[in-house]
């Protein structure tokens, strides 16, 4: 066991317990956020950067401080370490400057995309983030592509968590995609026109922490907070079956896997779950799903956009749906 | 399409090559191999060279495709019969690189990227060759010409003109 | 005639066959180590030495292998870096090209020493001719008994390859080379655990730089206390520096530690003063990585005394007044250099050699590089010179692996010595539409002293 103290609040974990996992276990604001860790994948963390904390004492038998900021997520407590999270202007300074690197390349079409409300990097821009942008320079694009029928491919959004090739790689028993190219070039991709379809794949789709990997069969396109999560389950013999169901009146839109309060799968679901049953006589309901403090849908952000804004982007979705090339996004709506 | 295959020579050298790596860590043996392959399969690797190359080592197909693109020596997209790749950073910059490429494209009438329409040369800026020293420098194939002047540049791309081999880092 | 360790032979003819190495005392080392020496011992004649890693980081050699896990029953591994990427240095192709036998001898010696059965010369895959040489001087090596099973009788056997990358200046970068030497993209691995740890193959292993391995011979032959007689304090023996940029000779030199930098940039024996007659502007001194240094700094400290070559004198002043001897990769400005272009092609450098992993260093490197762009092209703002800095920083320690910090310093470096060129790029547009600009007129300032 070892004792560590976060931000003041001292717990004792078990060996081997990453910073990021005893912050977790404290709970609270001095949480560091994640953007490419993941509990349930294997090798996931240590890329994005956003949690990253100051060790002022490695441990009580070398209490020298780490030279540099550290990667929480993959970083293992010692015995005596104290951690600053949030209580360093330092790690809050780093976190901002993650989450400024993290959008210069997006492109803030949150009004037209799926994951709007559920997106950890709108939540994260909307605690850590700078008002304003100080990019000017052209934006890296990509073409959209469906992998499959089932999932489409923004790769303009994603943030290179890898943590769908480890879904691929931990999940299914045959990774057909991956990371292409190097440096601000690399992309998610199949390389050559394959669909990613195997009993497990749909499970990339809950871990992408941003819209880069959506739903195809979202039915109606309805923005996320306009449907009304329940949690439901059915007898299935691959996976749990325990899923939320998005349901409008009586359609279910789209089932994904129950997250926890980090937005995180601990037991993933079938392809069959996720996509075939859209009809509620298939699920059993177990109540109304509880939305996370942190999320936009949960704070009302959406509400404060004004609604000359919101036309301007619904003219922009309806443009874009055209298939025309998308005019400039709007970052006061996003910033 | 013709079949995919190494000659008896290079698939002699492939199972030699993953012998230097222990039991079962093949895939060591993938960057030598995509070597290989690019000097066999006409200076660029296919998607179905590719595959084949993962056959050969046993991994998946992504795990090549991962690699080819990651590392800029390979090319994903047919070349010139001569690749001529001139190093455009700084101590090669401060020596006249730039004189370097502008003649170039002038004298090949192509631009930085680009392949003649008679398929013959490609012209490509690349980063530091280790060969700062003797700069400004190009690589064509395996061989490396420093210390260039415009005269030496054109000697040069005539002798490519008139050989009848493709060039090739495994020369 | 300054100590030449590592060339002293390099002019002899066919010195790149074994049997003329041998005649000048080649693999003597390899006789007296595994002869004579235990692991142990030579473990701490290397420390004695003080011998440090000569890739850039400066990291004691007998130390690092001391970390090597030499307990555990999982085979152990010795890699030589010899991805030789980063700008302005060329000192290991040359060593490699012209002795190939010091290599291997240094290689059979320290895999001895660490108990590798194994070890990979890993060479950026743009030396490929060099592939051949070594290659053949390794199968020179076994022919005569210095490779494979029981090297000179003994019971320590050794088998040696040649392993070329294929263009990814990232894989110099210690896990870097392992994750490219296990068949994968180049991305480095996050640590803990190191490689004397875990590293090939999660295995035991030790990466060196080739200089590194081709000065442990020496140290064997001559012992320690010779070696480290030659230097000064910590910066002991002798080291190869690449010369570059705008010299009269350019090329490898081997220097004794402790060289003023004035007698390295004027003497005749090296680079033999500044090319065409012209004045001294700026030094990058060890690897474009390094703070770029105004030639009044590079040439005396900012407390007045006479720069060193040394990793201590170099550093001295820190980032604000000091550099860093890196690599050893001397890169020489005239008065006519434009820094901003130049410092364009280091940015422009980085950026297409980040693996992309980590976010800072995926989407700061790019970001820098665009910024410079556009004020070395005449369409900067005078607030693009301060984004720039605030970039720099916010990549600086931040990253997984130091990429970024090495995108970052020349960026910092440059602004804080050069300010007013970038403000002139920005405030004459039109004078800098030229692409060189100041070879014409070169951009006169005052001279920067720093206050250390
Ligand atoms: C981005 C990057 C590139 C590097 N490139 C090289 C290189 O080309 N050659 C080298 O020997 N070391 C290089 N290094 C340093 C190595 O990581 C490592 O420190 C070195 O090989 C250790 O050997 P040494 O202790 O003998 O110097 C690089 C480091 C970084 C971060
Ligand atoms: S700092 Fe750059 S090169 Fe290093 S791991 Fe991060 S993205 Fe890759
Ligand atoms: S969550 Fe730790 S680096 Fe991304
Ligand atoms: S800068 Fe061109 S070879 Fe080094």
């Amino acid at each position: 066991m070892a004792k560590v103290t976060i931000d003041g609040a001292t717990i004792e974990v078990p060996d081997g317990t990453t910073i990021l996992n005893a912050a977790r276990q404290i709970g609270g604001e001095s949480v560091p956020p994640a953007m490419c860790y993941y509990s349930t994948l294997k090798e996931s963390g240590g890329k994005c950067r956003v949690c990253l904390v100051k060790v002022a004492q490695g441990s009580t038998k070398d209490p020298r401080p780490m030279p540099k900021l550290m990667a929480s997520c993959r970083t293992p407590v010692m015995d005596g370490m104290v951690v600053q999270s949030i209580t360093s202007p330092e790690v809050l300074e780093a976190r901002k400057s993650v989450v400024e690197f993290l959008l210069i390349n997006h492109p803030l079409d949150c009004p037209i995309c799926d994951q709007a409300g559920e997106c950890d990097l709108q939540n994260l821009a909307y605690k850590h983030g700078v008002a304003k942008t100080r990019y000017e320079e052209e934006r890296r694009t990509f073409e959209k592509i469906d992998i499959g029928d089932k999932i489409k491919l923004h790769m303009n959004r994603c943030i290179l968590c890898y943590r769908c090739t480890f879904v691929a790689n931990q999940l299914t028993d045959n990774r057909v995609h991956g990371v292409l190219s190097r440096g601000d070039a690399s992309e998610i991709s199949t390389y050559i026109q394959k669909a990613v379809d195997n009993d497990f794949s749909g499970n990339m789709i809950d871990v992408c922490p941003v819209g880069a990997l959506t739903d195809k069969t979202f039915r109606f396109k309805s923005r996320v907070w306009f449907t009304n999560p329940m949690d439901g389950h059915r007898n299935c013999p691959k996976c749990s079956g325990k899923v939320v169901l998005w349901t409008k009146g009586n359609d279910v839109l789209r089932v994904s896997a129950r997250t926890d309060q980090y937005n995180e799968v601990k037991e993933f679901i079938c392809n069959e779950c996720r996509f075939e049953h859209k009809n509620m006589n298939d699920w059993t309901i177990d109540g109304p799903r509880h939305i996370d403090r942190d999320s936009v849908i949960a704070q009302n952000h959406y509400e404060r956009t004004d609604l000359q804004k919101l036309k301007l982007e619904i003219d922009r979705q309806i443009e874009f749906e055209k298939g025309k090339q998308l005019p400039e996004p709007n970052p006061s709506l996003t910033a | 399409m013709e079949e995919v295959k190494f000659s008896e020579g290079t698939l002699a050298l492939v199972n030699k090559i993953i012998r230097r790596y222990p039991e079962g860590k093949q895939k060591s043996a993938l960057l030598p191999t995509l070597h290989l392959a690019q000097a066999e399969f006409e200076g660029w690797l296919s998607v179905p060279v590719m595959d084949y190359v993962a056959s050969l080592l046993k991994i998946k197909p992504i795990e090549v495709y991962e690699v080819a693109s990651f590392y800029s020596m390979y090319n994903l997209k047919p070349v010139g019969k001569c690749l001529i790749e001139v190093c455009q950073t700084g101590p090669c910059w401060l020596r006249g690189s730039d004189d370097i490429v502008e003649h170039l494209e002038k004298k090949l009438k192509i631009k930085n990227g680009e392949t003649t329409s008679d398929g013959m040369f490609t012209l490509k800026t690349v980063e530091c060759l280790g060969s700062c020293g003797t700069a400004p420098m190009l690589q064509c194939g395996a061989d490396y010409h420093e210390n260039l002047t415009a005269e030496k540049v054109d000697r040069l791309v005539e002798k490519l003109r008139t050989s009848d081999k493709r060039s090739s880092y495994m020369r | 005639m300054s100590k030449k360790f590592l060339l002293e032979h390099v002019n002899v003819p066919r010195i790149e066959t074994i049997n003329v190495y041998r005649e000048k005392g080649g693999y003597a080392a390899v006789e007296k180590a595994l002869k004579t020496m235990t692991p142990d011992q030579i473990i701490d004649e290397v420390k004695f030495s003080d011998l440090r890693g000569r890739g850039g980081a400066g990291f004691p050699t007998g130390l690092k292998w001391s970390f090597m896990d030499r307990k555990s029953d999982k085979p152990r591994y010795l890699v030589c870096n010899a991805d030789e990427s980063e700008p302005g240095t060329f000192k290991d192709r040359y060593l490699m090209e012209k002795l190939p036998h010091l290599l291997i001898e240094g290689m059979i010696v320290s895999s001895y020493t660490l108990g590798a059965k194994a070890a990979y010369i890993y060479i950026r895959g743009e030396y490929m001719y060099i592939v051949r040489i070594l290659e053949k001087a390794i199968e020179e090596a076994y022919a005569a008994g210095y490779l494979g099973k029981n090297i000179l009788g003994t019971d320590y056997s050794l088998d040696l390859y040649v392993h070329p990358g294929a263009g990814a200046y990232i894989c110099g970068e210690e896990t870097a080379l392992l994750e490219s030497l296990e068949g994968k993209r180049g991305n480095p691995r996050l640590k803990p655990p190191f490689p004397a740890i875990a590293g090939l193959y999660a295995c035991p292993t030790v990466v060196n730089n080739v200089e590194s391995i081709a000065s442990v011979p020496t140290i064997i032959n001559i012992t320690a206390d010779k070696y480290n007689d030659v230097g000064i304090g910590k910066s002991a023996g002798t080291k190869l520096i690449s010369a570059s940029g705008h010299i009269n000779k350019p090329g490898v030199y081997e220097i004794e530690l402790g060289l003023p930098v004035e007698d390295f940039i004027y003497s005749d024996e090296y680079c033999g003063g500044i090319w065409k007659g012209r004045k001294l502007k700026a030094v990058v001194a060890g690897g474009s990585s390094v703070p770029i240094l105004p030639a009044n700094l590079i040439i005396t400290t900012a407390k007045g005394e006479k720069r060193l070559m040394t990793y201590e004198s170099m550093a001295d002043g820190g980032f604000v007044s000091g550099t860093m001897l890196g690599s050893g990769g001397f890169i020489v400005m005239d008065e006519t250099t434009c820094i901003v272009r130049n410092l364009w092609t280091f940015a422009r450098f980085y950026h297409h050699e980040s693996c992309g992993q980590c976010s800072p260093c995926r989407e700061g490197t790019g970001w820098m590089e665009k910024v410079l762009h556009r004020i070395e092209h005449g369409h900067g703002h005078m607030n693009d010179i301060d984004l720039l800095v605030d970039v720099a920083k916010k990549i600086e320690g931040n990253t997984i692996c130091p990429l970024g910090d090495a995108a970052a310093w020349p960026v910092a470096s440059a602004i804080r010595h050069f300010r007013e060129e970038f403000e002139y790029h920005v405030k004459y547009p039109e004078k800098v539409k030229d692409p060189k600009h100041f070879e014409k007129e070169p951009f006169e300032r005052e001279a920067l002293m720093v206050n250390g």
